[in-house]
């Protein structure tokens, strides 16, 4: 690791004050940050450590919904008795995610915050744009197995890893902000995370010295919720596709469909042209390769991801069939 | 209270060992590290005061920023249980207790946890009694070389404690359901941040299963 200044400031403010100064880095549950410190991929001058200054309670909002704590560790968000019983699609997501000790110190801010998992943007010998801008994608002609399939670009072909934040995506969830001067924001989740474009290394709407507060959820949406994670091991991998969806039955037909994806895209990947496909159709192989379609309408593949478009086409059938079956 | 446990052992096998791969990076590397070297070349950092509170144990160090739990625990207070394998999160050999919820201790830093209650390894068992954990890994010989015990057994202390409080898991069928039933999907589950490269995996289910029975 590189040499940094710890600091512990005893507001939200000051430490949003803290961290605009060139260099600095909040530093929450540490897990992915740590990580990417020890291999120089991260080098902060210092470090603004925001776990003594509250924002870890999950409430109960005037119109139904929840507003979740920034510093709410992923373990306690998943095992809540609310999400549990009107959000599955997040606690399901968020058990999917990492391992048992990293959830009980990853955090909901952290989380939306992590960095891909590109094997190039974590190696500190080769080109990427991400990390490094200007120095070239190594992906591209590299070992790209993990990597997007939509909404990448010729400077960066890597994907968001959270599950979290695709369950989230399918909420509608709204992430909440502090800045320096105490200003809030609330920016729906669909504007949080940036597509790379020419400015891959840009990858949330955050400013310097902005703060995540919180997470809010709209009240529970009617229907079933599921999240399925296809990965290379049963347990404890990140995702080659997964799918967080929320289908409304009524009559015996499809009344709304929401979907999102993991795995896919350097974002959580809604597709409103796949869920309008389905909204008031029988569920059936005919509707669900439909949806299909018009989901991964404009997917690109690199080589070593091509499987990727037949498995999300079959995980959107999987899990389609699953939320509709009688 | 102790002032700066800081014990520095002249020559290690670590050392030799490192020494060792840093020679073949620069024989065989093809690739050049200069950000690597560089920031060997910078003075360490201004150490701070941290106090650490070990298995019951107030311990007042002076360390650099830099140092995670992990070392601290280790090259500090040589509390040598707690094992470095991945040093990255992903193998779960440093595993410890933290206000009784399981971390690896590798990805946190020892200044981020001034004042809070650290239990590992050492501090499980009561006296001379092996914690229930422990004298069941013995029983059913739930490993071979035994680097990741320790890892796995704080883990699964952790582990029971989060079963016992209702929380669901990755296989729970019925997120509803307020006392998931402990099976042995569940545990596989439950405890898949703990890797075991000697495989000993099926008498790591078994000792786990026993303590599970037992009361807390």
């Amino acid at each position: 690791m590189r040499p940094f200044t710890f600091h512990r400031p005893g507001s939200l403010t000051q430490a949003a004050g803290d961290a605009a100064r060139p260099g600095a880095k909040i530093i929450a549950g540490g897990t992915n940050l740590l990580d990417l410190m020890k291999l120089q991929v991260e080098t902060p001058s210092q470090l603004i450590d925001i776990n003594r200054l509250g924002l870890d309670n999950i409430e109960n909002t005037r119109d139904g919904g929840l507003r979740i704590g920034a510093m709410v560790r992923n373990s306690d968000l998943a095992a809540d008795n609310r999400v549990r019983q009107h959000y599955g699609v997040l606690s399901r997501a968020l058990l999917a995610g990492a391992s048992p000790q990293l959830r009980n110190k990853a955090t909901t801010g952290g989380n939306l915050l992590q960095r891909t998992r590109c094997s190039y943007f974590y190696d500190i010998t080769m080109p990427c744009n991400k990390r490094s801008p200007g120095s070239g994608c190594a992906a591209l002609g590299g070992f790209n197995r993990m990597h997007a399939i939509l909404g990448a670009s010729e400077q960066c072909i890597a994907t968001n890893p959270s599950d979290m934040a695709v369950a989230m995506r399918a909420l509608d969830a709204t992430v909440e902000t502090t800045d320096p001067a105490g200003n809030t924001r609330s920016i729906p989740i669909a504007d949080f995370h940036r597509l790379p474009g020419q400015t891959p290394q840009i990858e949330s709407a955050l400013q310097p010295g902005e703060i995540i507060t919180a997470v809010t959820l709209p009240p529970p949406p009617p229907g079933v919720q599921i999240y399925r994670k296809v990965r290379d091991r049963a347990s404890y991998a990140f995702a080659l596709v997964s799918v967080a969806a929320i289908i409304d039955m009524v009559g015996g037909r499809i009344r709304s469909a929401r979907l999102a994806f993991g795995g896919l895209a350097p974002k959580p990947w809604r597709t409103p042209a796949a869920e309008e496909r389905l909204a008031g159709a029988t569920p059936d192989a005919a509707a669900f390769n439909t949806a299909a379609t018009a989901a991964l309408d404009g997917a690109r593949a690199h080589g070593g991801n091509d499987f990727k478009i037949p498995l999300a086409r079959r995980t959107l059938h999987a899990v389609l069939a699953q939320a509709t079956r009688a | 209270m102790d002032q700066d446990e800081i014990i520095r052992v002249p020559v290690t096998r670590r050392a030799v060992l490192e020494t060792g791969t840093a020679a073949a990076a620069l024989l065989f590397s093809a690739v050049p590290r200069p950000a690597l070297a560089a920031a060997d070349a910078n003075p360490p950092p201004t150490p701070i005061p941290v106090t650490l509170q070990v298995n019951g144990q107030t311990h007042a160090l002076n360390l650099d920023p830099r140092t995670t739990l992990l070392d601290a625990l280790r090259e500090h207070l040589i509390l040598t249980g707690a094992k470095k394998g991945c040093d990255h999160g992903q193998c779960g050999a440093c595993t410890v207790l933290l206000d009784g919820r399981r971390i690896n201790s590798c990805l946190t830093l020892a200044v981020m946890h001034d004042g809070q209650a650290i239990t590992t390894i050492e501090g499980l068992a009561d006296g001379k009694t092996l914690h229930p954990l422990q004298a069941a890994f013995v029983e059913h010989d739930g490993f071979q070389c035994g680097y990741c015990t320790s890892g796995q057994i704080c883990s699964a202390t952790g582990m029971l404690s989060e079963s016992r409080a209702g929380m669901p898991s990755y296989v729970t069928a019925d997120l509803a359901e307020a006392q998931p039933d402990l099976t042995d999907a569940e545990i596989r589950e439950r405890m898949s941040g703990n890797i075991c490269r000697c495989a000993a995996y099926p008498n790591i289910l078994a000792a786990i299963k026993q303590a599970a029975e037992m009361p807390s």
